[in-house]
């Protein structure tokens, strides 16, 4: 639980900033997102895998791993919404003499703040889901209590491990998505 | 309306912008000056730079070379942001915040200048019901439940709302239909009378340049082809190209411009001046163009009176029309 917050924290605090900074570089921007999606290619427990050797076992590499997990979703939605700002609005806010500091604040931040925040949900989901695995490189939480169950064989202790880990998804994803209503209004919802 | 600031000159001196990249200039040395209070069209094909040399005034576009004043100060003396927020500014895809209220795109600039809120929300009511848009109804809709026409008004009040000087609109009523292009046409010169604002605006339609300039300024590859009157630039058409872009050989555009007013050939003596208007003559009113009096004379007499106030103030003939056309010509 705490991991799971701790990782999606530290990759908020990394992929906000980048990919706002590089939503409007053109070749940057590019690689950025290239990077991303090698990045997303590779399967959890083999970014846990990986982390082993580098860090070792305990709470780090499994924050590493999840963290690395956490930051595609959010950094490719945060571009998709600052990118959907019509640019005829952007144009209307550099006329009207904002300046670009406040056409962030103002509008492409209040008008891509649905989409970035369906990203948050989908990696707070993926960052539950995993954690889970971090159990095997010795990470803690449910995951532990899941793997121990498998490995003793003991059915009842399993499924209660694995039935926490999907109410815990759920919950997440259920109050974020209710959330998420808050701040959308309509407009940015295709149709 | 309290608007007491009134409309501020725009002077260009040797204006020429290229865009990177570019092999020739979009505007290549342009002079233009625009006196207060003026409504000027720049007029021409999409490519010729008009839009481009409205962008400058308001610094967003930047000339590599010349000079630009509004109101008598160089636009490069304040910072671009100040400059922008005493110049409004339209455009044809209005650009209205999605997630703001009416009433707030319109508070935008008042806001930006920290106006108190009791003068911004005053000034949001008066400019709802400049561009004839119920306040109580309107204020607080969001831009997506307005018609194109209702978005453009809501467009036009924002960028009037911290009473700026000059106003640019940039094809401001391409994207509507016809018939709210009419309506918002006389609108913009409706304010424009009772603002006095300068207002520079760029169209390629010509009707809607003719109907609405003081001046017409015609524009090719980034230079001034033409610089006058609707009535002149028709008339006499410096160029073919204007010749051709104006269709100004058609005589009866040209009679869209002249009045019935100005053509009538006066009621004297006593017996028909100022008479009570008789049932069978076909009759025009004295502001009518002589367009529409040539289709009355077509369609019905080879003479119509013209009235004002309900009173016969002289007739026209086919003559008469012609007379004024080929006066118009001089």
């Amino acid at each position: 639980m705490i991991l799971s917050a701790a990782a999606l924290a530290a990759a908020l605090f990394i992929a906000l900033p980048v990919a706002a900074s590089l939503a409007r570089a053109g070749l940057a921007r590019s690689a950025w997102l290239g990077a991303i999606g090698t990045a997303r290619v590779i399967p959890s427990l083999a970014v846990l895998a990986l982390m082993l050797p580098l860090i070792g076992i305990g709470f780090a590499p499994s924050f590493v791993a999840l963290t690395l997990l956490a930051i595609p979703p959010i950094a490719i939605n945060t571009d998709l919404g600052l990118r959907g700002v019509p640019a005829a609005v952007r144009e209307a806010a550099r006329g009207l003499g904002m300046s670009e500091q406040q056409i962030g604040l103002r509008v492409d931040w209040p008008l891509a703040l649905p989409i970035v925040f369906s990203g948050v949900r989908t990696a707070t989901v993926e960052v539950i889901a995993s954690a889970t695995l971090a159990g095997f490189i010795g990470g803690g939480g449910l995951g532990e209590y899941v793997i121990n169950a498998l490995a003793a064989n003991q059915m009842p202790q399993l499924l209660e491990g694995a039935a926490g880990v999907a109410m815990l998804a759920l919950l997440a994803d259920t109050s974020l998505a209710a959330l998420e209503r808050c701040f959308a209004y309509t407009e940015m919802r295709p149709a | 309306m309290s608007d007491g600031a009134t409309g501020a000159a725009v002077r260009l001196r040797d204006v020429a912008v290229r865009y990177p990249e570019a092999d020739r200039d979009a505007v290549g040395g342009v002079d233009l000056d625009v006196p207060a209070g003026a409504f000027v069209v720049l007029l021409g094909p999409s490519g010729c730079g008009k839009s481009t040399l409205l962008r400058t005034i308001n610094r967003l576009v930047l000339p590599y070379r010349g000079a630009i004043e509004v109101g008598g100060s160089d636009v490069t003396e304040s910072d671009p942001e100040t400059l922008r927020r005493g110049i409004g500014y339209v455009i044809q895809a209005v650009g209205l915040f999605p997630h703001l209220s009416v009433a707030k795109n319109i508070a935008v600039v008042p806001q930006l200048l920290r106006w108190p809120a009791d003068a911004i929300a005053a000034r949001v009511d008066e400019l709802l019901e400049l561009v004839r848009l119920d306040p109580a109804r309107y204020r607080e809709r969001l831009p997506r439940e307005l018609s194109g026409g209702e978005q453009q008004r809501v467009g036009v009040a924002r960028a009037l709302a911290a009473r700026p000087r000059v106003l640019l609109m940039d094809e401001p009523f391409g994207a509507v239909d016809a018939i709210v292009r009419t309506s918002l046409q006389d609108e913009t010169l409706r304010i424009h009378r009772v603002l006095g604002t300068t207002i520079l605006f760029v169209t390629h339609d010509v009707d809607e340049a003719l109907r609405l300039a003081d001046r017409i300024v015609v524009m090719k590859e980034g230079r001034i082809e033409q610089d006058g009157t609707p009535l002149r630039v028709l008339a006499k058409p410096a160029t073919p190209y204007v010749e051709a872009l104006l269709d100004a050989k058609d005589a009866v555009r040209r009679l869209s411009l002249l009045h019935a007013r100005d053509a009538l050939r006066p009621a004297n003596g006593a017996d028909t001046a100022g008479a009570p208007l008789g049932a069978q003559a076909y009759r025009v009113e004295a502001g009518a163009t002589l367009r529409t009096v040539l289709s009355e004379l077509l369609e019905h007499a080879d003479a119509v009176d013209v009235v004002e106030d309900g009173r016969r103030i002289g007739t026209l003939s086919f003559a008469d029309v012609r007379a004024a056309l080929l006066a118009s010509e001089r």
